[in-house]
């Protein structure tokens, strides 16, 4: 790989962490027994860890809690020493792991953003230079010399993550960055994430929130235990951390799973007389259907259904729609019914229908994610692929020597 | 900067020094403002509260020692003097203490985010020495009003500050390293401080200790707060001799000097051992 269009190039990292067994907090301890040695238990937490990220790409890193993603993003930020191995960066690296590390509650934001802006590198001229920038981006004009103290955790993370963006880093480690703020903000992050990704920024993104993934990285690496396990296609990597996540669940468990805030009320499928039914021939109409009820109040909410194939390959989905746009706010107790209709092309085989809730319109925040929600079967035509496509055949012959079209 | 630019460049992990010098000095200036803003602006009073607890020191220093019990009163210019020495004393006092939970209670910073660690306790002694500027120039107030005459060496307070600085500095770094492992260097250091108080002329001062034993000079300068405080009241207040006098001779003011220099390294040595791990241990 061309090495000029590298950003970070991590190469055979290892890094473990020494818990002491026994551990004296005190000189007098350490003065009382000079000659005792420390004892530590070796806690590996990443091992030989390689993979590059270009210049100007999004890369997303995935992971269950505790496979060292953070501690990965801390080495490459440089806040944890690594044991072994190399990592290399190209330009400036905005040097936070989290937004809003380092505000002081009990002083009024512009200082906050000072501080926080010297901490990303510009100079303390530069950083007065574009405080109102700052402040307008983050729509909180009105709140300059507010203390941070009275500031809401939204307007916080909206003031962070505006001296992150102005202070114009070359590459950015951002760890779940969009979780919090309202949903016209993370649209606005959103926006941000598009025209930093078309300046070439280079941008490192630690999150649960597949949809996040997919939409945006380029490339996608998933962590387990340690070790990078997938890298590659974001969808491919959302799908395994998926997998990962709710193996434990992907039971045959049908309808009824329940969240805490939205249960799978039904799955099912209907034929073409409306008739529930769990085989479906090829080329006959199939209508198949979602059910579920909101148990507490659920803002923007978000219900996609998908197939996919004995071998876990997603074949297709589909997201519920209103009136040409996202589902309204639902209220405890209200059930939505979602439905899509088509034709059979499935090749004979047994298919699993999938569904999943998400909050936020940016489908950040999974609230129900079933992937076995039913099974249907499909039968009558054996097909060398997973479905037919509509086609039409035509074969001419012709002679060597005859120019081919 | 251009895109095409950017060389590939190993991240060498936290130091005690990292990073471009700019930022480095930019960073412990700012926070030592913010800082001293912070611990006047909590109060209505503001700074003049930072300023009472020296005075109201003095205040009670001068009436127990110099009204009740009439000691130095054959010095000249006795209550500029103990002020003076008050004010030097506690920049010593507030930036070494100051400095030493400085890593642990700035955790959420250090390990959440890469900077030059070496930072936090060098802004905490800088906020000290804002503090200590401010002090000064009320004692050289103190002084014109005192009736004192101006005169040149007083332009030589700065290097008296230097001096000072350098050892806080010093003692701060090897103090505020060694408690994110050791919690008991707090009480510990506060009852030495405590013994360096007595054990350098604030209000006893050198003739009171000289007299009776004059070979104690020499080791009594050694301590070099001794010696700086000393020196301070030569060059600002005059009538009294210098510490190469006491000692016997110039050349012993390298111990001091050397006690000075010796801290300094020592705690920027272990400050550096450190602050690699520093993130992990706290």
């Amino acid at each position: 790989m061309d090495s000029a269009q590298v950003a970070i190039r991590v190469q055979q990292l290892d890094k473990s962490f020494r818990l002491p067994k026994y551990r004296m907090h005190t000189l007098k301890e350490r003065a009382l027994h000079p000659f005792r040695r420390h004892r530590f238990d070796d806690f590996h937490v990443l091992h030989g860890i390689e993979f590059e990220v270009l210049r100007g790409e999004f890369f997303g890193i995935v992971g269950r809690n505790g496979s060292g993603k953070s501690t990965l993003l801390k080495c490459i930020a440089g806040i944890y020493r690594i044991d072994a191995g190399s990592i290399h960066m190209a330009g400036r690296l905005s040097p936070f792991i989290e937004l809003g590390v380092g505000f002081n509650p009990d002083l009024p934001a512009r200082d906050n953003v000072m501080i926080n802006a010297v901490m990303m590198g510009l100079t303390p001229r530069v950083a007065r230079e574009r405080f109102d920038e700052i402040m307008a981006f983050g729509e909180l004009e009105r709140f300059s010399d507010t203390k941070l103290k009275n500031y809401s955790s939204g307007m916080q993370v909206r003031l962070a993550f505006s001296v992150m963006v102005h202070s114009d880093p070359d590459v950015m480690l951002i760890d779940e960055v969009l979780a919090v703020g309202d949903a016209a903000f993370q649209q606005k992050c959103l926006d941000v994430f598009y025209r930093l990704r078309a300046e070439g920024k280079t941008i490192v993104l630690v999150t649960h929130a597949m949809p996040l993934v997919e939409q945006f990285c380029h490339r996608a690496m998933m962590l387990s235990g340690g070790e990078i396990t997938h890298i590659g296609v974001p969808g491919e990597v959302a799908r395994a951390y998926m997998s990962e996540n709710f193996r434990d669940l992907s039971s045959d468990v049908r309808a009824g799973t329940s969240a805490e805030e939205v249960r799978l009320a039904g799955a099912w499928m209907t034929n073409a007389a409306g008739e529930r039914v769990d085989t479906v021939a090829f080329g006959e109409p199939m209508r198949l259907y979602v059910a579920v009820e909101a148990l507490g109040p659920i803002k923007t909410p978000g219900i996609a259904m998908w197939l996919t194939s004995e071998d876990g390959v997603r074949v297709f989905s589909a997201g519920a729609r209103e009136d040409g746009g996202g589902l309204t706010d639902l209220e405890p107790g209200e059930r939505v019914e979602f439905s899509i209709e088509l034709e059979n092309r499935l090749t004979a085989g047994r298919y699993y229908l999938g569904c999943t809730v998400v909050r936020g319109t940016a489908g950040l925040e999974a609230l129900l994610f079933q992937d076995r929600a039913a099974d249907v079967v499909s039968y009558g035509a054996t097909l060398d692929s997973l479905i037919g496509v509509d086609h039409t055949v035509s074969v001419t012959r012709t002679r060597a020597g005859e120019p081919v079209r | 900067m251009s895109a095409t630019d950017l060389e590939l460049k190993e991240v060498r992990g936290p130091a005690a020094v990292s990073g471009s010098p700019r930022r480095f000095v930019n960073l412990t200036w700012l926070l030592a403002t913010t800082d001293f803003k912070l611990s006047y602006f909590g109060s209505v009073l503001g700074y003049l509260w930072t300023l009472m607890q020296p005075l109201m020191f003095f205040g009670v220093l001068y009436f127990v020692f110099a009204v009740l019990l009439d000691l130095n009163k054959d010095v000249a210019n006795f209550p500029v003097l103990l002020l003076m020495n008050i004010v030097l004393f506690s920049f010593f006092q507030s930036g070494t203490g100051g400095a030493i939970p400085s890593v642990v209670v700035r955790e959420g910073v250090v390990r959440k985010m890469q900077f030059p660690r070496l930072v936090i306790p060098l802004a905490t002694v800088t906020t000290a020495a804002i503090n200590l500027f401010f002090n000064l120039v009320v004692v050289l107030i103190f002084m014109l009003s005192y009736g004192l005459a101006p005169r040149l060496t007083w332009l030589l307070l700065p290097v008296i500050v230097l001096a000072l600085f350098v050892l806080t500095t010093g003692i701060a770094m090897l103090l505020s390293a060694l408690y994110v492992r050791y919690r008991d260097v707090s009480p510990i250091w506060s009852s030495i401080s405590q013994a360096l108080y007595f054990a350098s002329p604030v209000f006893i001062l050198i003739n009171t200790i000289l007299k009776g034993h004059p070979w104690v000079g020499r080791y009594y300068l050694f301590n070099p707060i001794a010696t700086i405080l000393q020196q301070a009241r030569v060059w600002m207040v005059g009538g009294t001799r210098s510490p190469a006098h006491y000692m016997g001779g110039a050349v012993w003011l390298l111990v001091p000097t050397a006690l000075v220099v010796g801290v300094f390294v020592l705690g920027y040595r272990v400050f550096s051992r450190e602050a690699p791990r520093v993130a992990e241990e706290l």
